[in-house]
């Protein structure tokens, strides 16, 4: 490619994508967003997941049905 | 306004560093407007770059006690800035992407030539938006934005012949392609 190429694809390409204005600035504050942000990576990330309660459901929903079963589970515990 | 960036010791960049949340508000509000600039220059899309932006922060703020105060904030932030854009070029589908049409919608000054057809400015941005990423940054920001070099070297982490040799590299492919697509720039 030589360099009378390379101007015309570069003109080519500044006529496609116009570059950006001076000045641009977003819509909006942007500042809130970042204190969100930051707040959740501080925050407590131990919520204990949905497979785990049911879980514990199941177990305490079998211990009340079956009461005679409590002794055995504790003994293999 | 007082001067923010002073590197003096207890100044704003020491507060920074040393994590003071209100130090980096100040360097927010002084730098939000460059740094979402830049990233738009690259992705040239309002929304990717606002919230990029907000990332681009985020990313400072985790990064602050890695801060040198001695050493300008602004470079350092857009070299931030540049990562989080190429992490999102990256990410999206060459497809959808710098299309004629998303360049129409945005705020953009001045228009393109109306001289040149519809069919090949589409047809050029699609065969711009196939490029690699790390190509497509460099020759925008060279190329379309006029950047000077050293300042795309230093913001994307290369060196000043690196920069025109992705340069180089981009026009070369971006001929290929309008080629394949029976245009002969």
């Amino acid at each position: 490619m030589n360099a009378q190429d390379e101007n015309r694809i570069k003109q080519l390409l500044k006529q496609t994508l116009p570059p950006v204005a001076d000045g641009a600035e977003p819509e909006r504050d942007l500042w809130p967003a970042v204190l969100r942000r930051l707040d959740a990576d501080v925050a407590p990330r131990h919520a204990v997941p949905w497979f785990d309660w049911a879980l514990i459901s199941g177990l305490a929903l079998f211990a009340i049905s079956f009461p005679a079963t409590i002794p055995v589970f504790l003994y293999y515990m | 306004m007082p001067d923010v960036s002073s590197s003096v010791p207890g100044s704003v960049l020491h507060r920074f560093r040393d994590g003071d949340l209100d130090a980096f508000e100040a360097l927010f509000r002084e730098h939000q407007r460059p740094v979402y600039g830049w990233i738009l220059r690259i992705v040239r899309n309002t929304a990717a770059a606002e919230d990029l932006t907000v990332e681009t922060f985020w990313r400072i703020h985790r990064a602050h006690d890695r801060f040198q105060p001695e050493c300008p904030f602004g470079p350092w932030a857009r070299r931030i800035a540049t990562r989080a854009a190429l992490d999102w070029l990256r990410a999206q589908r060459p497809e959808v992407e710098l299309t004629a049409q998303i360049a129409d919608a945005l705020p953009f000054a001045p228009a393109g030539n109306p001289g040149i057809a519809a069919e090949i400015r589409s047809k050029t941005a699609l065969a711009f938006g196939r490029l690699p990423p790390s190509l497509r940054a460099a020759a925008i920001l060279a190329v379309v934005e006029e950047q000077p070099h050293k300042e795309v070297a230093a913001a994307l982490g290369i060196t000043v012949g690196a920069v025109k040799l992705r340069v180089f590299r981009a026009l070369r492919l971006l001929r290929k392609d309008l080629e394949k697509q029976g245009i002969m720039p």
